[in-house]
């Protein structure tokens, strides 16, 4: 079963690239160390002295420093893919696995196209020095590219296993197949097992080009629900997370944290605890931090440190949205604030319209909270220095850490094993150069965690924004002019998928009080909270059905069908309980269409909003792993929730008020509703990554089920941080 | 305080040279390698760092080691016979209740202690037993099944679940 099966049309991968993308994490390295006496001498004696210099880099989703493109990717085989004597086939990859299961659907691709059994493959992920150049893990970029990516390696691989058994063979390749693992000649009954074909040499030939796959119509790896490949590793406690890494003779570190962010140390005793036996204490510019042979001796040492730190005076959550409108930037020339999408006349059709609105929204800044905080272990060898930590972008990090220590980057070696979540909030590489810091100082492997408080508050967070739009519509119902600004939050999902004439749609960067970052599903999130919830007030302008108000106003076939399949599940339009509200969603972000329908349930003497049901359709074209995809839009929904009804950072003048799980509410099971799920699976079109775009519907299906409850309509995000409080 | 030199962990006792304050989830995680059991807050709010204490769940992030004395102590690591997995540990994998991970074996500890005490329980029943855990991926509709089909290999004979 093999040949050249061609491509359908729409299924050709796309090329490794990112699209242009969002807001950037503007900052400057955490720290400036200085060169150690040795190496300082190193860098004169060399005639040049290295500054890491830092400028705005281009607009590209991904937070985080040392942002390179345009690395040309390995064309041999043997860069992605090794068989082994025993059989075993290794595939290397630079993505990285956080818990969206990206190692079982990567190993279905490579086991689809290799015709070889899944448990015969093992994915090498995210170590630098073993796996090709990778941007990073995220923006739903795995499935779309790397998948791809490695069904064409594994197709190239197949196609030259097939030219080694016809050249022993002496036999046309036309008439060999491959199935589980071997090469066969069904005419004269011979069969070779890969592994004897190779006998464990490198794959040196190149990735042909024309290298085809199978489409998905004909897939049988793929398509299918496999569970979590090692799965049991997790559930017996063996998997070792960055958190859980050691080494023989490692020491513990821990960081002395100034109480406001942007503040600097203006005095500093380390006396006491130097005294501590066996204990290494680090200072270096702003950076404080000891090491010591138990976490509860560094701890310790860090409390016996008196410090005194200089804290400048910065904006507090109160007055966050003014100070985002007041500080936006205006100039066009930075790229992410020029013209969007323009077309028509917004102004003269706004003035003719037969109705007119106009609202503002905003959202909150929000934490990631991975489960694993921040972690790394970090190693020298001399001038050389390995690193195990818990990060999207191990390439990435290798840059922070070159960067930071002067180094070049291939003396560095970033190795990521699983780790306990991202959500997009581990592009960066603090603990590791924190770590990496501490070990040059104490000599000898050094691990940190972050703790829990330090996660809330070091780490980045999503981005709070404004938006306001203003809208004008014809008595029928047809929207005919549409301004959309947002502040700050970001450009993804801002533009409209609705079918409007006049279209006005801005991003303005802004100065944020906060450091800010990527966050799963990133802007998008924001901008279909605004727009759906516009949109359910607009239709309630003209008294028409939410639903069949967005119909009219929307061509996209894939999206309508979304919005219909929702509903349809759902009961859209059937009767409900007294207190309760229906209320709907959706949009097309990362390639995926989603449609989202909510129904709340407020209790009006204590305003208290609980949601009792979500029904999410979902189409993202060929399906890969169907419950996995399930699995991750149920995810989505529930991380959704938190920021939807009540997270949101609290802060003033550079502190985190809320940095605990015991005063940052997250979602827990009381919170969740009953999920549904319907996939839509379009084999005819290119699978696309679904980690984000599954949760951009849910706020404003919340809102407007609320909203239809009880005629109060809520324009921020959390909606409900203590309940409802006009109900 | 006198310091803790010995602990019963997973059925050995074990010999360990810690102060009596220490943290058990540090004792284990760093004296004794048990990494399954996870940090996630420190304050006993997340219950990564569940185990069980004489069959009880306890979290391990606010439990000083001291406190323990000659009590039973079951880690992640200790909760299979062999290669046979827990009934927990069987569902878990059964239903796809993880994504991460990370919280996984605190959840499995949290429930098993739960399900002792509550062989037949409904959904809601093991929803509000399950309220002190985080899973920030949003598998709780999946670990609520996994426990429920757990329930059901504990008890075979039981008639269905309390609804």
């Amino acid at each position: 079963m093999t040949g050249k099966p061609h491509l359908p049309v729409g299924l050709e991968p796309e090329p490794i690239a990112l699209e242009p993308e969002r807001y950037e994490l503007n900052a400057p390295p955490a720290y400036r160390f200085e060169p150690d006496r040795r190496q300082f001498f190193k860098l004169l004696g060399a005639g040049i002295l290295v500054m890491g210099a830092w400028k705005r880099s281009s607009a590209f989703q991904e937070s985080g420093r040392s942002t390179r493109s345009g690395e040309s990717l390995p064309n041999d085989i043997g860069a992605w893919l090794h068989i082994g004597e025993n059989g075993t086939v290794t595939v290397y990859t630079g993505k990285v696995e956080v818990g969206q299961n990206i190692r079982t659907s990567l190993s279905q691709c490579v086991a689809e196209e290799l015709h070889v059994a899944v448990n015969r493959i093992q994915m090498v992920m995210g170590d630098t020095q073993l796996t090709p150049f990778d941007l990073g893990t995220f923006g739903s970029r795995t499935t779309p590219t790397m998948s791809p990516q490695l069904r064409k390696v594994a197709a190239a691989a197949r196609d030259l296993l097939i030219d080694l058994a016809a050249t022993r063979w002496q036999v046309p390749r036309q008439r060999l197949v491959v199935a589980d693992g071997r090469v066969a000649d069904p005419e004269s009954k011979r069969s070779l097992e890969y592994a004897a074909l190779v006998k464990g040499q490198e794959l040196t030939q190149a990735i042909s080009a024309e290298a085809s796959f199978i489409p998905p119509t004909r897939w049988t790896v793929q398509g299918r629900s496999l569970p979590k490949i090692d799965g049991r590793e997790f559930v017996t406690g063996k998997h070792r997370y960055p958190s859980d890494q050691t080494l023989p003779g490692m020491g513990h570190g821990k960081v002395l944290r100034p109480p406001a962010f942007a503040a600097t140390l203006a005095s500093l005793d380390t006396s006491e605890a130097e005294r501590i036996p066996q204990v290494t204490v680090v200072h270096d510019g702003n950076f404080v931090g000891v090491v010591a042979p138990s976490s509860e001796i560094a701890v310790r040492a860090l409390k016996a440190i008196r410090a005194e730190w200089k804290t400048e005076p910065q904006p507090s959550s109160g007055e966050l949205f003014e100070y985002l409108k007041k500080n936006a930037v205006e100039d066009n020339d930075a790229g992410s604030d020029s013209s969007l999408d323009d077309a028509g006349s917004v102004e003269k059709t706004l003035a003719s319209a037969d109705h007119r609105l106009q609202q503002s929204y905003t959202v909150s800044y929000i934490a990631h909270a991975p489960l694993e905080p921040r972690a790394a272990v970090a190693q020298w060898s001399g001038d050389r220095l390995t690193v195990w930590t818990g990060t999207q972008r191990p390439f990435g990090v290798r840059g922070e850490l070159a960067e930071a220590f002067r180094i070049p980057e291939p003396s560095v070696r970033v190795i990521m094993p699983d780790t306990g979540s991202g959500y997009g909030g581990k592009h960066t590489g603090e603990a590791a150069v924190e770590a990496a810091r501490l070990a040059r100082a104490a000599k000898c492997p050094v691990k940190l965690v972050w703790t829990r408080e330090e996660e809330f508050t070091w780490a980045y967070f999503r981005p709070a924004g404004v938006i306001e739009i203003n809208a004008g519509l014809r008595a029928d119902g047809t929207i005919v002019a549409w301004e959309f600004h947002n502040y700050n939050s970001g450009e993804a999902g801002i533009k409209t998928y609705y079918d409007i004439a006049n279209r006005k749609i801005r991003f303005h960067s802004t100065r944020s009080p906060l450091r800010q970052g990527s966050y799963r599903a990133l802007a998008a999130t924001a901008n279909h909270f605004a727009r759906e919830s516009f949109m359910d007030e607009l239709a309630r302008l003209v008294n028409s059905d939410p639903l069949d108000f967005r119909l009219k106003n929307l061509k996209n076939e894939r999206l309508r069908a979304v919005f219909e399949a929702a509903a349809k599940k759902f009961g859209w339009g059937g009767t409900k309980p007294p207190g309760h509200g229906f209320g709907m969603g959706g949009g097309f972000e990362k390639a995926g269409n989603v449609a989202t329908c909510a129904e709340v349930a407020v209790e009006r003497t204590t305003g208290e909003v609980r949601v009792v049901r979500v029904v999410t359709a979902f189409e993202c074209g060929a399906i890969v792993n169907p419950d996995n995809l399930r699995n991750q839009i149920e995810g989505g929904n529930i991380l959704g929730l938190g920021g939807a009804l009540f997270e949101a950072i609290k802060f003033e003048n550079g502190r985190v008020l809320n940095g605990r799980f015991s005063s940052y509410r997250v979602p827990r099971f009381s919170d969740v509703p009953t999920l549904e799920t319907v996939l839509l699976d379009r084999k005819d079109i290119a699978s696309a990554g679904a980690g984000e775009s599954p949760l951009i519907g849910l706020a404003p299906a919340i809102g407007n089920a609320i909203c239809d409850a009880t005629g109060v309509r809520i324009r921020s995000l959390p909606m409900v941080p203590d309940g409802l409080k006009a109900g | 305080m006198a310091p803790v030199t010995n602990l019963n962990v997973n059925g050995s006792s074990r010999t360990i040279d810690v102060e009596a304050d220490t943290s058990l989830l540090s004792v284990l995680r760093d004296q004794l390698d048990l990494t399954g059991t996870k940090y996630g807050c420190g304050e006993g709010q997340c219950g990564a760092c569940t185990v069980l204490i004489d069959g009880n769940s306890r979290r391990s992030c606010i439990t000083q080691v001291g406190t323990v004395g000659q009590k039973q102590i079951t880690t992640i690591e200790g909760l299979a016979q062999g290669e046979r997995l827990h009934p927990l540990q069987q569902a878990f994998l059964e239903e796809a209740a993880m994504q991460c991970a990370y919280c996984t074996s605190g959840m499995i500890m949290t429930a098993a202690s739960f399900l002792r005490a509550n062989p037949n329980p409904s959904a809601a029943d093991i929803s509000h037993s399950m309220e002190g855990n985080i899973c920030r991926c949003g598998t709780h509709p999946r670990i609520v099944a996994a426990i429920q089909k757990a329930a059901k290999m504990l008890n075979p004979t039981m008639k269905g679940a309390r609804r």
